[in-house]
């Protein structure tokens, strides 16, 4: 049988260990699991009663609906961004990419009062899309376009390596054999960042369909029209309905693992064609 | 026949002639699409912070830091981030030798455990919180009893802060001291060093970017945090508002310029946040 660790020279191996189970356990296992024996304990039909009231309802089918839509933008203009960032050179690329990630560093609140002003309907481009029929803020395409902000260094993040690892020889050697430049595209290009593509998609929703800071300003927090999930949880909260919000958390909680999961096997799958491939 | 060779090199010679410029239009095309995505998106916002900010002048602007709320929010946010960010280093490293440094069962497991906090959404994080220490929660009764406020004061601000920042450290030491081996580390314990000897000698002048990288990372969400401490906060002026929350409340009144006074702040912080990412970056190390 294997032993449970290896011997090995160096000390600490008890210290750091304990220090980190019990830290971890401390910290987010034992919080968890509180969130899950709350709704563990209460009956199946007040669970089932309390997740599919219309205005629960309501809501994930604004937090999906709209982290869907906004990932699906994502995977197609963080393909953009990264292939430029990647492909091309033009002045300002350098900042441009350092500037990828403001929307991981800047904090939620300050991207959601900026969202909603520029998109209000006197802000500076609200204003052009009013005339338009087009309101943003304060509707459902005000979530996707601060749900869409959350999501893109997800994707342009998770692109830009595997664009680096397309072999530009390999679409040399396709184009001089008569290969149009769609066709180098579909046939070379794709193949080989479609794992990461995917892998940026399900980690922009994943983020999306918990977000709170950025949506609550923009969205105008109207129940069952604009009212994403993670705030009719805090509401309950504020009532002290704190059966009602363990349950709804819980839905989502399984809903993130299941992503968790799919990452993780997205990533993997990425790993074993890159092998495949000879890289 | 005699021509076929011909027509193959006129062709081979205009073929380049006729993509470039179909090149230089794709090549514009993505540059243009992607300025003005992250035009709208990104840089109006970044934009409209500064502009609203200075909406009144500079006295307004700088009055805003006058008002004593704004500046226990950033008290608050400072004892905050002063206590989170160095107990998740010291996690970060407990963490990260433990993993690096030594094979064991269920390393992977405890890996995805480490990071099970990114997974869970900002609301959830606080509301566990709430769920354990609430008036109604677990150990509530137990707490009021003994007059012990966690939820609505700064314990609970600490702990859903932590919860949210917990894995930064550790996820950016733990690829990093794996892929640095541990060669160095037995070489100086087998020539007789003491392990914490071996440790800030040896080990911490390794991974000294990769732990600015993560100290920053971490740092920048400790001080940004908004949904897990606003479940937990109960938003009470002056006591438990931490900057963000602070910036909610005064959008909130429709005090504009002060709002995004402390926005600027804070993006300030996001802009110092990814200087110093870029120039970790510029020293050779590369995030995974």
């Amino acid at each position: 049988m294997k032993p449970l660790r290896q011997p090995s020279v160096l000390p600490g191996f008890g210290l750091t260990f304990g220090f980190t189970t019990l830290f971890l356990s401390g910290i987010v296992l034992l919080p968890l699991a509180a969130l899950v024996l709350m709704t563990a304990s209460m009956p199946w039909s007040e669970f089932l009663h309390v997740i599919t009231t219309p205005r629960a309802i309501g809501s994930y089918r604004l937090s999906f609906g709209a982290s869907l839509l906004a990932a699906s933008i994502n995977a197609v203009f963080g393909f953009i961004i990264a292939w430029t960032l990647v492909r091309y050179e033009f002045p300002g690329r350098k900042i441009i990419d350092a500037l990828i990630d403001m929307p991981f560093a800047l904090p939620t609140a300050v991207s959601g009062i900026a969202l909603t002003t520029v998109f209000a309907s006197n802000g500076w481009i609200g204003r052009y899309l009013e005339p338009l029929g087009i309101k943003v803020a304060y509707t459902w395409i005000g979530v996707t376009v601060a749900l869409t902000l959350i999501g893109m260094p997800f994707v342009v993040r998770s692109v830009q390596p595997a664009l680096q690892e397309v072999q530009r020889d390999l679409e040399d050697a396709a184009e001089t054999l008569g290969a149009g430049r769609f066709y180098v595209f579909r046939r070379i290009i794709l193949p080989t960042v479609l794992p990461a593509l995917l892998t940026g998609f399900t980690l922009a929703f994943a983020r999306a369909v918990g977000e709170y800071g950025s949506v609550i300003f923009i969205s105008g927090n109207i129940p069952m029209r604009t009212e994403i999930t993670p705030l009719l949880i805090v509401i309950r909260l504020e009532e002290f309905d704190y059966r009602g919000a363990a349950a709804l958390g819980f839905v989502m909680l399984v809903i993130s693992f299941a992503m968790l999961l799919t990452i993780n096997l997205l990533q993997a799958w990425g790993r074993r064609r890159l092998v495949a491939t000879g890289h | 026949m005699a021509s076929r060779p011909y027509a193959m090199l006129d062709e081979m010679a205009t073929r380049p002639g006729r993509d470039t410029v179909v090149a230089a239009v794709v090549r514009w095309t993505f540059i243009t699409l992607s300025m003005l995505f992250l035009a709208a998106l990104l840089f109006a916002p970044l934009a409209t912070v500064i502009a609203m900010a200075l909406a009144k002048g500079l006295a307004a602007y700088f009055a805003t830091f006058l008002d004593p709320d704004t500046r226990a929010a950033i008290r608050l946010t400072l004892i905050t981030a002063l206590v989170v960010v160095p107990i998740n280093t010291v996690f970060g490293f407990a963490a990260g030798w433990s993993i690096a440094k030594f094979e064991f069962k269920g390393k992977s497991f405890l890996i995805t455990l480490i990071d099970l906090p990114l997974a869970v959404s900002p609301v959830i994080s606080g509301m566990i919180y709430v769920l354990l220490f609430g008036l109604q929660g677990w150990f509530g009764r137990y707490l009021l009893d003994h007059d012990i406020s966690i939820i609505f004061a700064l314990p609970g601000i600490i702990l859903a802060t932590m919860f949210v920042t917990f894995p930064y450290v550790a996820r950016e030491l733990i690829p990093l001291m794996q892929q640095l081996g541990n060669d160095e580390e037995e070489a100086a314990i087998t020539l007789g060093a003491g392990g914490w000897i071996t440790f800030f000698r040896v080990t911490l002048p390794k991974v000294r970017w990769g732990l600015l990288y993560g100290i920053i990372l971490c740092n920048a969400r400790a001080m940004g945090e908004f949904g897990a401490v606003s479940v937990v906060s109960g938003h009470i002026r002056g006591l438990t508002n931490t900057m963000p929350l602070h910036i909610e409340i005064l959008y909130n009144e429709y005090n504009f310029v002060s709002a995004f006074a402390v926005a600027s702040l804070l993006m300030l912080l996001a802009v110092a946040t990814l200087v110093v990412k870029t120039f970790v970056e510029r020293t050779g190390y590369r995030r995974r």
